[in-house]
C-alpha cells in the first residue's frame, strides 16, 4: 500500500486521525473498495468513529496488493507522527503512508520544508475489520448545520459535561445537559438553549424526540468540521437507536455513531434479576479481542436481539444506550442490585463488569461486549 | 543603586566583580543547563564559565564573556567556587523575572575569595535586595578530551529545524542516536519507542544547514535522559554546531543570543551509550 498526501490534505488526515483518538484509543486502518478507512471505537462500545478517505483524497493512491489489508495500532503513536498540529501545513508538504508489511510496519513518511525528512516506522496488530452498523437512510430525523451552529451551541455547556439530550419538534429543537435523576439532580445546574429550524441548512423531524448522549465524543467531530467548514448532519431516530454524525465532501466521508439512552433514567425502576436470561452464554471478551465479528450488531430498530431479551415493560434505567450496542452489557447490568445510576455511568464509560459488591451472588463475568445472538445475526453491512 | 551603598572598602575585599544591568542576561542563560543542582564557577580575565556535570557522561557549559557585563573585575587570574545553581538562579529571579519591557532586574555579584558567599546585590524599581549565597570547594570538571582535530564529523544548523524535532522527539525511546555521514542519510536523528522506530533527516543541502563536515560515517546513541536538558539550550539559541569525534563523543555547541542581542555560548558534552561504528 502507497498512499500520498500533500498540501492541506495532510492537516485534514491530521486531525481526522486527533479526532479519533477523542473516540477510542486505537486506530483501525482499513484499505477498502472506496478508498482508506480510519476507524475507531470507545472502550464501551458506545461510540464508533469512520474516516473514508477516497482515493482521490491522495495525490496518489495504490491499494494494498491484496486489497484486503487492515491493522490496528495504538492512536497515540499515529498522533505523535502529526505533532506539531498547527504548523502542520506551514512544514509539511507532502505525507507518504507505506506499508511494509514483510516487516510489519506502517511507515508514514513527512516531507518538510527546508528538505527535513521525518520517518517514523509504526508497528502495528492485525484485526478484524471493525465496523459499525448502522443506517442513516432509515433515521426518521435529519438536521444539517453549518459547524459553526454546533460549536457555538455546545460552547455553553461545559467541558466536563458527558451528557447531553437534544430533543425536537417540528420547528424546534432543544439542546441540555443530562443530569441522573438522584442526589444531585436538585443542585445540577441545568442548562438548556433553543433553536430554531432556520438556524438548520436542513430540517426534517419525523415525529418529537428526544435522544440522550454522550457530548465528548460529539466533541471530537465538531472540533474536525469546524476546522474543515463542512456541514454537519444528524441523523437520529428514537431513544435507544444511535445517533450518527457526519460530515461529507467529495473525497471525504465522516461518521460518528454515538449511542442513545433508550429511555430516560428511572431510578426508582429497579431491574428484577430474575428476567435475566440464564442461558446467556458469555464467551470470554477483552476489549482487546480482534475477534470483530462478533461486534456487529443490528442497529435497527425493528431488529430485537432475540426472545430471551425482551426488556420488561417499567424502562430499566440500565437498559441504556448500549441496547442498541452491547446487549450483553444490558445483562450484566441488569443483574446489579446497585444503584441503577451509578451504573449506568459505569457501564457507558467503560467500565462494563459490575463490582463483586454488587453482585454478591454472582460469580464474576468476563468482560463480554457481544450478544449470544448477534451469531445469528452476523450482518456486516454499513450505510 | 546598590553601588552607593557600599564603601571603597567593601569592594576592595571583593576578587570578583561582575554587573549587569540586566540580570536576565545571566539567568536565561545559566537555566539552560540547570539540569542539576550544582554549578562550578570558574571566572577568569576573558569571563565567566559555568559548568553542570551528571553522573559523569554529560557536562553542560555556559560562557557569559567579560564583555558582557557592565562591570568586571577580577583580581585573580582565576577565581572558581561551587554554588547551588537552583538557589542562584531564585535570587537572580527574586523579583518575579516579569517580562515587562523597560523593567528588568540589576545585578551586582561579587565574591570575596575562598570560603566566603556569594553575594548578590539585586535592585528594581528602587528595591534592593542582598543575597549570600554559600560556596563551596569547586570540583574539577571532567575534561572530555573533546578537541577540534579528533572531530570526525560536524554540522551546524539553524535551530529552528531542530528545535522542531527535539520537541517531537519519541520520549519512549530510551536513547537517541545520531548518524552523520557524507552521504545519505547526510544527518539523522533516530529513536525507538514503544510504537516503532522515528528517524528525521537533514539533508546535506538544507537550508538549515549552515555548514556541513562529514568526513565518514557515523553513528552513536546517546541517552535520551542525559540529552534532554539541552533542549532548553536549543531553545534559547539560534544556531547549533553538532560534533562528534572518533571515540563517538558528542559535542553540541549553541549560539546564544541575550536580551541585549550579545552573544553567549553553551556547550554540551556527552559520552555515547554504545558504540555503532556503522550501520
Amino acid at each position: 500500500m502507497d498512499c500520498v498526501a500533500t498540501g492541506g490534505n495532510v492537516k485534514v488526515l491530521a486531525k481526522a486521525i486527533h479526532s479519533l483518538s477523542r473516540i477510542g484509543e486505537e486506530l483501525y486502518l482499513e484499505s477498502v473498495d472506496d478508498g482508506l478507512a480510519l476507524r475507531s471505537v470507545n472502550s464501551s462500545r458506545s461510540a464508533f468513529a469512520c474516516f473514508l478517505l477516497s482515493p482521490l483524497f491522495f495525490q496518489r493512491y495504490q491499494a494494498p496488493a491484496d486489497h484486503s489489508f487492515r491493522c490496528k495500532m495504538p492512536i497515540k503513536s499515529v498522533q505523535a507522527v502529526f505533532k506539531s498540529l498547527a504548523s502542520l501545513d506551514r512544514s509539511v508538504e507532502k505525507c507518504r503512508i507505506q506499508l511494509k508489511s514483510e516487516k510489519s510496519r506502517l511507515t508514514i513518511t513527512l516531507h518538510c520544508k527546508h528538505g527535513l525528512l521525518k520517518t517514523h516506522n509504526l508497528s502495528f496488530q492485525d484485526c478484524e475489520s471493525l465496523q459499525a452498523v448502522f443506517d442513516k437512510e432509515s433515521c426518521a430525523n435529519v438536521l444539517q448545520a453549518q459547524p459553526r451552529l454546533m460549536v457555538d451551541t455546545v460552547l455553553h455547556f461545559p467541558p466536563s459535561l458527558e451528557e447531553v439530550n437534544l430533543s425536537v419538534s417540528s420547528d424546534r429543537v432543544w439542546l441540555r445537559n443530562h443530569v441522573e435523576d438522584g442526589a444531585d439532580s436538585l443542585r445540577a445546574m441545568m442548562t438548556e438553549l433553543c433553536l430554531s429550524s432556520e438556524e438548520f441548512d436542513h430540517f426534517s423531524v419525523g415525529s418529537q424526540t428526544s435522544v440522550t448522549f454522550c457530548l465528548k465524543e460529539l466533541r471530537g467531530l465538531l472540533v474536525f468540521a469546524d476546522s474543515s467548514g463542512l456541514p454537519v448532519s444528524m441523523y437520529f431516530d428514537e431513544p435507544g437507536s444511535p445517533v450518527i454524525l457526519s460530515v461529507a465532501d467529495s473525497v471525504l466521508e465522516a461518521n460518528f455513531v454515538l449511542a442513545t439512552l433508550s429511555e430516560d433514567s428511572h431510578p426508582k425502576n429497579h431491574v428484577n434479576p430474575d428476567t435475566k436470561h440464564p442461558d446467556t452464554e458469555q464467551p470470554p471478551d477483552d476489549f482487546m479481542s480482534d475477534d470483530m465479528d462478533s461486534f456487529l450488531i443490528a442497529m435497527e430498530s425493528s431488529e430485537l436481539p432475540g426472545p430471551s431479551h425482551v426488556p420488561t415493560s417499567p424502562p430499566r434505567p440500565t437498559n441504556n444506550r448500549k441496547h442498541s450496542y452491547i446487549e450483553e452489557e444490558e445483562d450484566e447490568q441488569a443483574l446489579a442490585d446497585g444503584p441503577p445510576n451509578k451504573k449506568f455511568c459505569s457501564l457507558f464509560f467503560g467500565s462494563v463488569l459490575p463490582t463483586p459488591s454488587q453482585l454478591p451472588n454472582q460469580t464474576m463475568p468476563s468482560q463480554e461486549v457481544l450478544a449470544s445472538d448477534s451469531e445469528d445475526e452476523n450482518q456486516t453491512e454499513t450505510s | 543603586m546598590p553601588l552607593s551603598t557600599q564603601s571603597q572598602a567593601d569592594i576592595d575585599q571583593y576578587i570578583l566583580i561582575a554587573s549587569l544591568d540586566n540580570a536576565r542576561n545571566l539567568s536565561n542563560i545559566l537555566k539552560a543547563i540547570s539540569f542539576r543542582d550544582h554549578a562550578i564557577f570558574n571566572a577568569t580575565q576573558n569571563g565567566l564559565k559555568v559548568t553542570v556535570e551528571d553522573s559523569k557522561c554529560l557536562q553542560a557549559n555556559a560562557f557569559i564573556q567579560a564583555d558582557i557585563f557592565q562591570e568586571y573585575i577580577i583580581k585573580e587570574d582565576t577565581v572558581g567556587f561551587q554554588v547551588n545553581l537552583t538557589v542562584l538562579l531564585d535570587c537572580l529571579t527574586i523579583f518575579g523575572g516579569s517580562t515587562v519591557p523597560g523593567v528588568c532586574t540589576a545585578l551586582r555579584m561579587c565574591y570575596n575569595g575562598y570560603g566566603y558567599p556569594l553575594t548578590l546585590f539585586l535592585e528594581e524599581g528602587g528595591v534592593v535586595t542582598v543575597c549570600k549565597i554559600n560556596t563551596q570547594e569547586p570540583e574539577e570538571p571532567i575534561d572530555f578530551d573533546f578537541c577540534s582535530t579528533n572531530v570526525t564529523n560536524k554540522v551546524i544548523l539553524q535551530s529552528d529545524s531542530l528545535k522542531e524535532a527535539f520537541s517531537e522527539l519519541d520520549m519512549t525511546s530510551e536513547v537517541l542516536q545520531i548518524t552523520m555521514s557524507p552521504s545519505h542519510p547526510y544527518f539523522r536523528l533516530s529513536t525507538f519507542g514503544n510504537s516503532g522506530n522515528a528517524h528525521y533527516d537533514y539533508p546535506k543541502d538544507s537550508d538549515m544547514m549552515e555548514l556541513f563536515q562529514c568526513t565518514k560515517i557515523q553513528t552513536s546513541r546517546y541517552k535520551m535522559s542525559l540529552l534532554k536538558p539541552s533542549t532548553k539550550a536549543l531553545a534559547l539559541s539560534c544556531k547549533v554546531s553538532v560534533r562528534t569525534d572518533s571515540r563517538g563523543f558528542l559535542s553540541l555547541q549553541y549560539l546564544v543570543r541575550n536580551d541585549d542581542g550579545q552573544i553567549c555560548f553553551v556547550e554540551y558534552y556527552c559520552c555515547p551509550d554504545e558504540e555503532v561504528e556503522e550501520e
